[in-house]
C-alpha cells in the first residue's frame, strides 16, 4: 500500500463502511420481521407447539440432527420428518418411542429419552409446524 | 516480557491448551462413532461428545483470546495491567465454570441438566453451540465484564494504539453480541434467526477483529516492520471483515423460513467474505518479507504464516465452496458444511492463538525464544497439525460431495442412513487424519518441555554470532 493510501483513510473506510453495513443490516432485520408472519405460520404456534420446542431443546435434539439443516448431521434432517413419515405425528411419537435402550450393536441409534406422551405429541407437534415454514422450497427432496 | 503483570496470560494459555487436548479426544471419540455407531453407548451419546467437543473448543479460544489480551495490552498500552489479582480471580471463575459445565454434560443426561440449572426460569439451553447452562451463560457474562474492565482500565491510563484499540472493539464486539444467547423465541424461525447474531457475528465478524489485532501485534514484534504499515494493513483488514460479514450473515437466512431476498444479499456479500482473509495472508508474507530483524523465534512466525494461509483456505476458500444460494440449496447441513468449519475454526482461530503462545511462552519463561530443538519439536507439532487438518477436510468434502449427490441432487434420492453407510470409507480416513492431528498435539505440547533456558541461551549467542560474522563476510 502506498504513501498516499494514509492511515487515516484506512481507519475511516473501517468506521465509516462497518457503521453503514451495521445500519443496513438493522434496516433488514426489522424489514425481516414484518415480513416473517407470513412465512412462519406464527398462527399455528400452539402451547403444544411451543412445549414441543422446550422439549426438542432440553433433549438436545439439535446435537445429532439438523433442523431446517442446522445442528449436527450425524441424524437425519428433521425440518421435514413430518412428511417424510406421511404427515404422520403418530409415526414420528411411535419411532422415538421405540428406541432400544442399549442400542442397537454396531450401529447409530437414538438414545431412549423415556418421554411422557404428552410430551411426545408435543414433540410430534413442534416438528409438524416446522415442516409447514415457508423455507423457499428446502430441502432438495423429502430424504432431507 | 516488558511487564510482570503480563505474566497472568500464563494460566489461560495453560489452560486453553488442556481444553485444546479434551476436544480432540472427543473429535476422535465422535469419529469412530460416524463408523461404530454403538461406541459408548449409551454411555457417552453422540451429542454429549458432540456437544463436549464444540463447547471446549469455544471455551478454549476464548481463554486463548484472553490470555492474548492480557499479555499484549499491557505491552501496547506500555503499563501495568490494571489488577493482575482481578484478572487471576477471573480466570478461576470461568475455568471452574467451564469445568463443572462439561461434567454436567457427561454426568447426567442433558435434561436433567437443564432441570437442575434451572432452565425452566430461562430457557436458553438446547441450541447448537449455545448447550451450556442458561447460569454458566450469565457466568460468561460476568467474567466477560471483568476481563473488559480491567482492560479498558488499562488502555485508558496508558499509550493509545491501533492493536489496542482493534482488540479492544472485538472484545466488546464478542461481549455485546454473547448477549443475544439469552433471546430465546418460542417462533424457531426467529430463535433461528437471532441465534446467528452470536454464531456468524462472532465468528465471521468481531472474532475477526481480535484475530486481525493478534496476527498485528506478532508481526510487530517479530519482524520489526513499521507500526504505521502494520496498522494501515489492520484497518483495511477488518474493515473488509465486517463491510462484507455484516451482510454476509444472509448466507445462513436461505432456508430457514426468512425472506428471499437474503438469498441475494447473503450470496454476493459471502462471496466477498474471502477478501479480509486473503489480504491477512498478503500482510504476513509481506511483513516477514519486509522485515527489518530476524527474529529468533522462528516458530511464532510459522505459526503467524500459517495462520493466514490456512485462515483463507478454510474460511475463505472452503467457505466460497458452498455459500452462494443455488449450490448451497444441496449443500445446506451436509458433510461440506463440517468439513468448512473444521478447517476454518482450526486455520483462523486455534492458529492464531497457538500463534500468540508461540510468540509470549517463551517471553514469559524468560528467553526471547525457545532453543532450536524445541522450536524443531514445534513446528513438527505444525506440520502434523495443520496437514491432518487439511485431510480431515479433504475426507469430509469427499463424504460431502457424495452425500450431496446420493441424498440431493440425484432423481432418485436415498435415505440420509442408507448413504451414511456408503460413504464410510471416508469417515474411516477421517478418524486416521485425526489420530494424525493429535499426535501432533502431544509433539507440540511436548515441545514446552524440551530444552532447558541454558540451551535456549546458547542457541540465540550462536545464532547472532553466525549472523555477525555473515555480516562481517
Amino acid at each position: 500500500m502506498n504513501e498516499t493510501f494514509t492511515k487515516s483513510m484506512a481507519r475511516n473506510i473501517f468506521y465509516g463502511g462497518s457503521l453503514f453495513f451495521i445500519l443496513v443490516f438493522i434496516g433488514l432485520t426489522l424489514h425481516t420481521e414484518r415480513v416473517l408472519p407470513e412465512r412462519d405460520h406464527r398462527e399455528n404456534i400452539t402451547p403444544e407447539v411451543i412445549l414441543g420446542k422446550k422439549i426438542w431443546e432440553e433433549n438436545n435434539c439439535i446435537g445429532c440432527h439438523s433442523l431446517l439443516g442446522e445442528g449436527a448431521y450425524f441424524a437425519p434432517e428433521l425440518g421435514n420428518v413430518y412428511k417424510r413419515f406421511g404427515n404422520s405425528t403418530a409415526a414420528i411419537v411411535g419411532f422415538i418411542k421405540s428406541r432400544p435402550v442399549e442400542g442397537i450393536p454396531g450401529r447409530r441409534s437414538m438414545p431412549q429419552f423415556n418421554l411422557t406422551d404428552e410430551e411426545l405429541q408435543a414433540l410430534a407437534e413442534f416438528l409438524k409446524w416446522t415442516s409447514e415454514v415457508n423455507t423457499s422450497n428446502w430441502p432438495p427432496n423429502i430424504q432431507g | 516480557m516488558k511487564f510482570q503483570s503480563q505474566s497472568v496470560a500464563m494460566p489461560y494459555f495453560i489452560a486453553a491448551l488442556g481444553l485444546f487436548v479434551g476436544q480432540i479426544i472427543f473429535g476422535l471419540i465422535m469419529g469412530l462413532q460416524y463408523v461404530v455407531g454403538d461406541f459408548l453407548f449409551p454411555e457417552i451419546p453422540f451429542n454429549v461428545a458432540r456437544m463436549v467437543h464444540t463447547n471446549l473448543l469455544i471455551v478454549w479460544l476464548l481463554f486463548g483470546f484472553m490470555g492474548a489480551a492480557y499479555y499484549l495490552v499491557p505491552e501496547e498500552a506500555e503499563t501495568e495491567l490494571y489488577s493482575p489479582k482481578l484478572a487471576w480471580i477471573l480466570f478461576w471463575v470461568f475455568f471452574i465454570a467451564g469445568v463443572l459445565t462439561v461434567a454436567g454434560y457427561l454426568l447426567v443426561p442433558y435434561a436433567r441438566l437443564a432441570e437442575l440449572t434451572g432452565n425452566d426460569l430461562l430457557p436458553t439451553m438446547g441450541r447448537e453451540f449455545l448447550e451450556q447452562p442458561t447460569i454458566t451463560k450469565a457466568g460468561i457474562v460476568i467474567v466477560a465484564l471483568g476481563f473488559l474492565f480491567n482492560l479498558g482500565m488499562t488502555v485508558l491510563r496508558g499509550r493509545k494504539t491501533v492493536v489496542n484499540t482493534v482488540l479492544m472493539i472485538g472484545l466488546v464486539g464478542l461481549a455485546v453480541m454473547f448477549l443475544f444467547s439469552f433471546y430465546n423465541p418460542d417462533n424457531l424461525v426467529r430463535d433461528k434467526f437471532y441465534w446467528w447474531y452470536v454464531v456468524h457475528l462472532w465468528v465471521e465478524g468481531v472474532w475477526e477483529l481480535i484475530l486481525g489485532a493478534i496476527l498485528a501485534f506478532v508481526l510487530i514484534k517479530t519482524t520489526g516492520v513499521d507500526r504505521e504499515v502494520i496498522e494501515k494493513w489492520l484497518y483495511m483488514i477488518i474493515a473488509m471483515a465486517l463491510i462484507t460479514g455484516i451482510l454476509g450473515t444472509g448466507h445462513h437466512f436461505y432456508w430457514i423460513g426468512t425472506p428471499e431476498y437474503w438469498q441475494w444479499l447473503g450470496s454476493i456479500f459471502s462471496a466477498l467474505e474471502p477478501i479480509p482473509f486473503f489480504m491477512m495472508t498478503l500482510f504476513a508474507f509481506n511483513m516477514v518479507n519486509k522485515r527489518r530483524r530476524d527474529h529468533p523465534n522462528k516458530a511464532a512466525v510459522l505459526w503467524a504464516m500459517g495462520t493466514g494461509v490456512m485462515a483463507f483456505l478454510g474460511a475463505g476458500v472452503w467457505g466460497f465452496l458452498h455459500t452462494l444460494a443455488p449450490v448451497n440449496y444441496y449443500t445446506h447441513g451436509t458433510q461440506i458444511t463440517a468439513s468448512h468449519g473444521h478447517m476454518a475454526f482450526y486455520g483462523a482461530y486455534a492458529m492464531i492463538v497457538m500463534s500468540i503462545i508461540s510468540y509470549a511462552v517463551p517471553q514469559m519463561r524468560g528467553r526471547i525464544a525457545n532453543c532450536n530443538r524445541a522450536q524443531v519439536m514445534e513446528m513438527w507439532g505444525f506440520w502434523l497439525m495443520t496437514v491432518s487438518m487439511v485431510f480431515i477436510t479433504l475426507f469430509l468434502t469427499g463424504a460431502g460431495i457424495l452425500q450431496v449427490w446420493m441424498q440431493r441432487y440425484t432423481d432418485t434420492p436415498l435415505p440420509f442412513m442408507t448413504v451414511q453407510d456408503k460413504i464410510e470409507i471416508f469417515y474411516w480416513l477421517r478418524e486416521a487424519a485425526g489420530v494424525v492431528f493429535l499426535i501432533g498435539l502431544v509433539v507440540y505440547i511436548k515441545s514446552f518441555f524440551t530444552g532447558s533456558e541454558q540451551e535456549a541461551v546458547e542457541d540465540y549467542t550462536k545464532s547472532i554470532t553466525q549472523r555477525d560474522y555473515a555480516a562481517a563476510e
